[in-house]
Parts: C-alpha cells; sequence; structure tokens
C-alpha cells in the first residue's frame, strides 16, 4: 500500500567512456546520408518545378502566333470562332467560367454539409459507409461521368425545361457538381476533423448546441481548410474536357442562358487537336494558355483570400 | 447546504474502471479541492459533474450525480446543466475570435442579441473575472493576442457570462507562471463568494491556499475527504498522508 522508492541498490556508473569515444567519432563523421538525401530532395522539388516551367514555355512558343494572328483582343473578347479566318474564343471563356461557378454554386454547399455530416454528426458505422463511397466517386473515370450525363441529366432536362436537345450548359453544371464533390468533402472533411478538440468542449460546457458549435467555432476554424477544398474543386471543374464533351453539345456560338448548348476551353482543345495545322492548331495552344493563366488566378485568390483573415 | 451529491458513482472507459464507488458530497459557496497522483481520476470525476463525458465513445456510468437533489443523468437537458455548472479547462481554450465574442458567446448561443444585454453581461463577465481594465480599450481584437493567464481569466469570463452556480477548474493554472497563478488564486477568492467551485489542482500549496474542502483520490478511489486543514494536518489514511506530505507523487 504505502509506496516507497526503493533506492538504488548499487552505485551506478553513469559515464562509460567507450560509449564517449564512439558518440564523439561519430559526431565527426561526414554525414554521407544526409547530404545524398537533401541532394534527392532537392531534385525531386526541381522535376515539379521544371515541368510547370517547360509546359509554360511550350505553350506559349506554340500559341503566340495565333495570338499574333488574330491580335490579344480579338481572341480574347472575339466570340466568333470560325478557323482558318476568325479565332475568338470568348463563347469558350464564357462556358468555361459559367459551367465552374455553376457546379461550384451547386456542388459546395452539398459537400460542406456531407462533410461536416461526416465528420460531426454522423455515427461511425454510417460515416465508414458514405466515406468510401465518396472516394469511389473521385476514382470514377470522367468518361463515366460523361455517360451518367447523357442517360440521366441530358433527358431529364429534355423533359423539364422542354427544350429539344438536352446538351446544355446546365447539364455540364449537374455534372461537374457531382465531379468536384469528393475533392471539396474529403478536403473540408479533413480539416473540420483536424480542430482542435478544444474547441468544441469549450464552446459544449458553455451550453452551445452541436449545430451552434459547427456554425460559429468548427466552420470559422476550418475555413482555409475548405477554401482550399474549394479552389482545387473550381480547378478540377475548369480543367474537366471529357464529361463536358458528352454532355454540353459543343457549339461554338455564344450561349445565351444556361439552356444552351457550349463549348469549354478545355473542349475546344480536345475536340479540334486531332486535324488542326499551322495557325489553327497554334490557336488551340493559346487556348491553353487561357486556361493555365485561369488556374494561375485561382492559386493566388486563395493565397489572397487566406492571408487576408490572418491577423 | 450541498450543491452536489455523489452516490456510488463508477465509471469505466471501456475496460479501464476509471472511478470506483465514488460518494462525494459538495458543499455549496465553498471551493473543493480534488487531489491524487496522475492518472486517479480527478479529471474524469470533475466532467460527470457536466456531463463532458458524454462526449467521449464508450463511457458507462452507474450511480447517481445529484445537483440539488436532482439526478443530472436523469435530466435530458444537457446544455441547462453545462449553463448551470460551467467549466474552465487546464489549458486556456479560447475561441478563435474576438475578446468582445468570446464572452458574449454562451449569450448569443441561447439566441440572446439584445445589444445592451450582451455590453453589459460582457463588462460584468469580464470585470468578475479581473480583466476588464486590461482588456477594455481592445474588446474587438483577438482572443489570441492575450497572454496566457489573461487567456485563462477570459475563459473564465466566458463562463461567468452565462450565470452558472458552480465553477468547474481542471487545473485552470499549471500552465501559468506565479504571477499570473496568483491574480487567478485571488479571482478565485472573490468568486467563492457567489459561486461552489470545483477545482482540480496538483499543487498541495494551492489546495491549502484555496480550498474550504479536499478530496483525495487514489487510483480511482476516493480515498479520504473533508475539511482541508485536517486533510491536510491530520489524515486519516496513511496514502493520504504520503501524499499530502510528499512522500511521492
Ligand atoms: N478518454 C479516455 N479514454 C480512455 N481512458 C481514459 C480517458 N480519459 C482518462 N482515461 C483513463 O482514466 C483514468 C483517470 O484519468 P483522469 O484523466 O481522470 O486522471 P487525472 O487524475 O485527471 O490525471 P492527471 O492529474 O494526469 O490529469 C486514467 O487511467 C486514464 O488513463
Ligand atoms: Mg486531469
Amino acid at each position: 500500500m504505502n509506496q516507497t522508492i526503493a533506492a538504488p541498490t548499487q552505485e551506478f556508473e553513469f559515464k562509460n567512456p567507450a560509449l564517449i569515444d564512439a558518440l564523439n567519432q561519430s559526431a565527426q563523421k561526414v554525414d554521407w546520408v544526409g547530404r545524398i538525401f537533401n541532394l534527392l530532395f532537392l531534385v525531386s522539388a526541381l522535376i515539379g518545378v521544371i515541368s510547370v516551367a517547360t509546359i509554360g514555355y511550350f505553350l506559349v512558343l506554340e500559341g503566340l502566333p495565333a495570338i499574333q494572328f488574330a491580335g490579344l483582343t480579338n481572341f480574347l473578347l472575339g466570340v466568333d470562332w470560325y478557323p482558318p479566318a476568325l479565332y475568338g474564343i470568348g463563347a469558350m471563356i464564357v462556358a468555361s467560367v459559367v459551367s465552374a461557378l455553376g457546379a461550384v454554386v451547386i456542388g459546395v454547399p452539398v459537400a460542406l454539409l456531407t462533410a461536416i455530416f461526416l465528420a460531426e454528426v454522423a455515427p461511425k458505422w454510417l460515416a465508414n459507409m458514405i466515406r468510401p463511397a465518396v472516394e469511389l466517386l473521385a476514382g470514377i473515370p470522367s468518361v463515366v461521368y460523361g455517360f451518367f450525363g447523357l442517360v440521366i441529366i441530358v433527358p431529364a432536362i429534355e423533359s423539364t425545361f422542354n427544350v429539344p436537345a438536352g446538351s446544355t450548359l446546365l447539364a455540364g453544371i449537374v455534372v461537374l457538381a457531382v465531379m468536384i464533390l469528393p475533392t471539396v468533402i474529403t478536403i473540408a472533411e479533413t480539416s473540420i476533423r483536424a480542430i482542435p478538440k478544444t474547441y468544441k468542449e469549450g464552446s459544449y460546457a458553455l451550453g452551445a448546441s452541436p449545430m451552434f458549435t459547427i456554425l460559429k467555432v468548427m466552420l470559422p476554424a476550418a475555413r482555409s481548410g475548405i477554401l482550399a477544398g474549394v479552389v482545387l474543386g473550381v480547378a478540377r471543374a475548369v480543367g474537366e474536357t471529357m464529361a463536358i464533351i458528352m454532355v454540353m453539345g459543343n457549339s461554338t456560338a455564344m450561349p445565351g442562358s444556361l439552356l444552351d448548348s457550349a463549348r469549354s476551353l478545355t473542349a475546344n482543345i480536345a475536340l479540334e487537336m486531332s486535324y488542326a495545322t499551322g495557325i489553327h492548331a497554334s490557336s488551340l495552344y493559346s487556348t491553353g494558355i487561357v486556361l493555365l493563366v485561369f488556374v494561375m488566378l485561382l492559386n493566388t485568390s486563395l493565397l489572397v483570400l487566406n492571408r487576408k483573415r490572418v491577423k | 447546504m450541498n450543491k452536489f451529491d455523489v452516490k456510488e458513482l463508477d465509471l469505466h472507459y471501456g475496460d479501464t474502471h476509471a472511478l470506483k464507488g465514488i460518494n462525494l458530497p459538495i458543499p455549496e459557496k465553498k471551493v473543493t479541492a480534488l487531489i491524487g497522483p496522475s492518472g486517479c481520476g480527478k479529471s474524469t470525476l470533475l466532467r460527470t459533474l457536466n456531463r463532458m463525458n458524454d462526449l467521449i465513445e464508450n463511457v458507462t456510468i452507474k450511480g447517481d450525480v445529484k445537483l440539488e437533489g436532482k439526478d443530472i443523468y436523469q435530466d435530458r437537458n444537457v446544455a441547462a446543466l453545462r449553463m448551470k455548472v460551467g467549466m474552465v479547462f487546464q489549458k486556456a481554450n479560447p475561441f478563435p475570435m474576438s475578446i468582445y465574442e468570446n464572452v458574449a458567446y454562451g449569450l448569443k448561443a441561447q439566441g440572446i442579441r439584445n445589444k445592451k444585454v450582451l455590453d453589459e453581461t460582457v463588462e460584468t463577465a469580464l470585470r468578475s473575472a479581473a480583466l476588464w481594465d486590461e482588456v477594455s480599450d481592445r474588446l474587438n481584437s483577438p482572443a489570441f493576442g492575450l497572454s496566457g493567464g489573461q487567456q485563462q481569466r477570459l475563459c473564465i469570463a466566458r463562463t461567468i457570462a452565462i450565470q452558472p452556480d458552480v465553477i468547474l477548474m481542471d487545473e485552470p493554472t499549471s500552465a501559468l507562471d506565479p504571477i499570473a497563478t496568483h491574480k487567478i488564486e485571488e479571482l478565485m477568492d472573490e468568486l467563492r463568494k457567489k459561486f461552489t467551485i470545483v477545482i482540480v489542482t496538483h499543487s498541495m500549496a494551492q489546495a491549502k491556499r484555496i480550498s474550504d474542502k479536499t478530496a483525495f483520490f487514489w487510483m480511482g478511489e476516493l480515498v479520504e475527504h473533508g475539511d482541508t486543514e485536517q486533510v491536510f494536518t491530520a489524515p486519516v489514511d496513511e496514502r493520504t498522508r504520503g501524499y499530502v506530505n510528499g512522500d511521492f507523487g
């Protein structure tokens, strides 16, 4: 019962001269393993940077002739795409922006609610059933999403809105909204789970309800992670090609409404690359430059958004 | 008059038997200190008093915890219990928002939006927590800008703002320097007039200084409890004597 700490029965020799020598010698040695790894780290990091730089360089190199031919303003703002005479991608920029934004407007709220449900509300067994389904969604090839759009969304739009062709901007938006779900859900859930549990305890200890806690403490605390998820979602939507080609109709005209056919920037490249030559081919590279600029803008906006709040 | 009456309380975390047949009265408007070596169940007992253990999976609780004669585990309104029995944590945990919003949080959670009521309560609570003079000119700046001791007093203010009867404190000064600790102890001396306080502490000196009653825990058992004076000067149990004399732990 009464516990007393036993005194050491023998004197310990705390210092071991042989060990001290070995330690000293080890400290003198050149750390080759460390040096090699440092080099490996650097080389690996450079591979990414070099890839981006190379892609950018060749896009500009190949795309410049078309922009010079059409003029930058005409190229970006022109709405007539009639190779080899007119190269205006204005309608496609609109189609890409509208379809991505539409996907965000529909997809992000759904994804956010799902993430909260998975992280905070759902019992473990249910979350463990839903999560793999969401992850599977991320792995489905976009051609298959295209099928899903063709078989379900396009006919549904035809019958709901009574239009002759359901392959429209709206169909693209719906398909993209589903496609960005896994990205946004996974990142948002991870960042909600990463919030220190002391916040939640502090809130509950003040008698706040779980809902109030989620809205006032958890979501604001997870804000930067959630924003990152949204931006990645937008990037995925802007970059999506195959599914969009299958459900949006690909008309080069400026869409007048969500119920018009439209062609995204990515679709433009994919559809015409196989037969384009000369300036026409170059104009497709220029389309790629615009896509690259979009993605850069998205990343910058994330940086700016996150910097604003961190005081 | 007892605020809490704990009777034959058993608590398991899965297979770990963390509290064994605890019987402890907690008198009203007194400071009760829970002491004992690490892992003996002090925090666990504290957290049964406002049902914070409900957040942990696999907890089973047997026995009675009565607040003013009513079993808190029979009543379904946990939020009401937690407003009546506030809690201050070991590590100050202000929310990532302004000082003002931190203190007003509990009221806003109950749907109170009246600016005048909120302003008044925030000021009173900050004054009661001896923090008003230090922060009155920067109520809208982030709570994270405060020092550790100020953050802890902010957490006390936040708790006082919801008008509790009881304040539970789990080693509230263990992360603070002696001066900040002294400030909080002074504050508790004021608070004891209006609130029932239950505090977990590893500091014998602190328990002696601030508490009226002391309860000594040992491996999930409540070994002995009584007036602080008696527990420290004339403990009944060998283990208590060893612990308060600093022979181990
Ligand atoms: N969430 C948990 N899950 C499982 N076991 C737990 C949990 N919390 C505490 N325990 C166990 O219950 C026992 C009592 O823990 P408790 O935290 O109440 O001790 P304590 O007296 O507060 O210790 P300390 O002074 O170190 O804070 C310990 O054996 C601990 O390992
Ligand atoms: Mg503890």
